[in-house]
């Protein structure tokens, strides 16, 4: 089932504040995992509230396939949501959890008891907790429950599947053993899926697209090799993965840091100041490199397997950080040559971007 | 005395009966970094403060009661003035509690549950019985439903009496006791937020299955040890009744106000006989907030925490 949110807008306070949300467009296709990723106060839960119709939004709409979902209520969307603090209801067991939304059905639609316990059995399985029905929440750890809560929303076969932070309580080992575990069930059961995130590595890693969010709109939506290594805003670029940004100067077409030319392709003949983010990967030390820069070390610190050096570029562009192997070995106030193998610059005022290779 | 205090002091993980704060005074050092000393001295104070305003004036009822013997306690009791007055009592409690039940749930739902402007005045307003001296309470439903209130002519052309009859002594019980079962509810309802409405909700379920599934579990504990205090209340409201009944014998006379009359009229066997009833509703209702207090604290509000 495609997921669509249409050009929401939702003012939580009311005045003419910033609103949460401020015009955003979602698609997200059928058997899709999408995460939606941003600092807290991004609106990226405010957005999977109102696809869920825990919200509704001051304008804009939300389809199911083709079905206007927009005035419906949460109970007529049919859609499966995860809670953050996975939301058990303390006073049920395991399986009486995840039965719960086929108890709740009228007459007509409720299953036979018979069937509710198997299908409860059933997910119980999937999740991988088998035996463990009679278990209250209280006796399950913070995984275990994720995995009910996920159990419990998948039993009424939903239209989709959100989930709000899934693994943000639990502790990082178990996030990273869930996430995979996720990523399987996706595979498995095919729901369309969004989760909500403010970790960029969860969002890279599971889902098949990113939309990353900021101040209440979409900066960029894309798979994770679109995100990472064409990010279409400095807020993407600044928000995922590490990178330095740069003062840089364009002057008919060519960039320069102070009187350095750096080499930028396909560019026409404009001029203006702007920002370039390079990644500490794509920074290297050109000895004897007649392009190279040359730059101050001012701090070394060491970052498990790789030596970062802190590096002043000349001409007040800013200071990069750069990896090198351990064996290394920088002194502080050296001056080494060093040159960029990629990077994207973004022209002040303008958001469209400009690779450099 | 000083040695029973001693023995908690040095070995206080073997007494198994000793209740739960004191075990915890003794075994944690002491905040302000005086010993057990200071500890031992203000729970002695403490106890004899108890024994002295509490304990002792309890006893005396009992003793009171029972002073010419069992037959002329029962007989104090079987009265038919008294009778009267305990059947009238459990009525006004029967009516009120369960009205402040639902006016209770409704209030702390609205709060809980939901965003709307004029909320901190509400809550202001559910205390507001608890800060109005209960005669004042009284005093006000006579001058809106009193012969020469605000309603009284009306009330009288239309033959339909509240003021000196029962329906005033319920609306004075309910307005006294109204914070009882709110103010319970507020702070749990508060604490568990919305979350596992919103589960239900999105797994389905419809409001009412919602409330009735999920929310009333949550809050059961709180419910009930809300409605035992309003009960012990409604029981022994004494003040705002007392302006409101008229006193009329076998008619509109509860049992705090029948205690008054037999007391008055030195019937103090027969006072102290219904006395006892009413202290005895005190001490049921403690024994069963004990219980509910130790077997289920972390389903009250404001105690789960430091969990």
């Amino acid at each position: 089932m495609q997921i669509r949110a249409v050009d929401i807008f939702k003012n939580f306070t009311g005045s003419s504040a910033r609103p949460a949300l401020d015009g955003v467009s979602l698609d997200v296709g059928s058997g899709e995992l999408v995460a939606l990723l941003g600092p807290s106060g991004s609106g990226k839960t405010t957005l999977l509230r109102i696809i869920a119709g825990l919200d509704f939004p001051d304008r804009g709409s939300v389809y199911f396939g083709d079905e206007d979902a927009s005035k419906k209520t949460v109970q007529e969307r049919r859609v499966g949501f995860v809670f953050q603090n996975y939301a058990l209801f303390k006073h049920l067991t395991v399986a009486e959890n995840i039965a719960f939304g086929l108890e709740v059905r009228d007459r007509q639609t409720r299953p036979p008891k018979a069937e509710i316990r198997r299908r409860a059995l059933e997910l119980l399985d999937l999740v991988q907790l088998t035996g463990l029905e009679k278990r209250r929440p209280a006796q399950l750890s913070g995984g275990q429950r994720q995995r009910v809560a996920l159990a419990r929303a998948l039993a009424g076969e939903p239209r989709g599947l959100l989930l709000d932070e899934p693994f943000g309580a639990l502790d990082a080992k178990v996030r990273r053993d869930l996430r995979s575990w996720l990523r399987e069930i996706h595979l498995r059961t095919g729901h369309t899926t969004t989760f909500v995130t403010h970790d960029q590595d969860e969002a890279l890693e599971l889902a098949d697209r990113v939309a990353v969010l900021n101040h209440g709109h979409i900066e960029q939506v894309g798979s994770p090799d679109e995100i990472y290594d064409h990010p279409a805003t400095p807020f993407v670029h600044g928000f995922i993965g590490e990178a330095s940004a740069l003062t840089v100067d364009l002057r008919a077409g060519n960039l320069f840091i102070g009187n350095h030319q750096l080499p930028l392709p396909g560019r026409s003949g404009r001029t203006g100041r702007g920002r370039l983010f390079v990644r500490p990967q794509d920074i290297v030390i050109g000895e004897g490199d007649a392009n190279g820069i040359e730059a101050e070390i001012v701090a070394v610190r060491r970052a498990g397997a790789t030596r970062r050096a802190e590096i002043v570029i000349p001409a007040d562009a800013g200071r990069v950080e750069i990896d090198a192997p351990a064996a290394v070995n920088f002194r502080p106030g050296e001056r080494i040559p060093i040159r960029f193998l990629r990077g994207t610059f973004f022209l002040d005022g303008e958001g469209a971007a400009s690779s450099l290779c | 005395m000083s040695e029973t205090l001693a023995e908690w002091e040095t070995r206080p993980a073997k007494i198994a009966w000793a209740p739960k704060t004191f075990a915890i005074t003794f075994s944690k050092s002491p905040v302000a970094g005086e010993g057990p000393v200071l500890a031992s001295i203000l729970v002695g104070v403490t106890l004899v403060f108890l024994l002295l305003f509490l304990v002792l004036p309890l006893a005396v009822v009992f003793y009171e009661a029972f002073a010419n013997g069992f037959a002329v306690y029962w007989e104090a009791l079987n009265a038919p003035d008294a009778r009267s007055a305990i059947w009238l009592t459990l009525t006004v409690a029967a009516i009120a509690v369960p009205l402040n039940i639902v006016f209770g749930l409704a209030a702390a739902w609205a709060i809980a549950k939901f965003r709307f402007a004029g909320k901190s005045f509400l809550i202001t307003l559910i205390d507001l019985p608890f800060s109005v001296s209960p005669v004042v309470a009284g005093l006000i439903y006579v001058l809106l439903f009193g012969a020469q209130g605000l309603f009284g002519p009306w009330l009288k052309a239309h033959d339909i009496e509240i003021i000196f009859a029962v329906p005033g002594i319920v609306l004075a019980t309910i307005f006294v006791t109204f914070p009882f079962v709110a103010r319970e509810l507020i702070a749990l309802m508060e604490d568990q937020g919305t979350g596992d409405e919103e589960v239900a909700l999105s797994l389905g379920a419809s409001g009412v299955a919602t409330f009735f599934r999920v929310t009333l579990p949550n809050i059961k504990w709180a419910l009930l040890y809300g409605v035992l205090l309003c009960n012990a209340r409604a029981m022994g409201e004494f003040g705002a009744v007392s302006v409101v009944s008229g006193h009329i014998r076998g008619l509109t006379n509860t049992m705090p106000l029948h205690v008054e009359i037999l007391y008055n009229e030195y019937n103090i066997t027969a006072a102290f006989a219904v006395a006892s009833l009413l202290a005895l509703l005190a001490l049921v209702t403690l024994v069963a907030k004990t219980l509910l207090e130790t077997r289920f604290k972390d389903a009250l509000p404001g105690k789960s925490r430091g969990h």
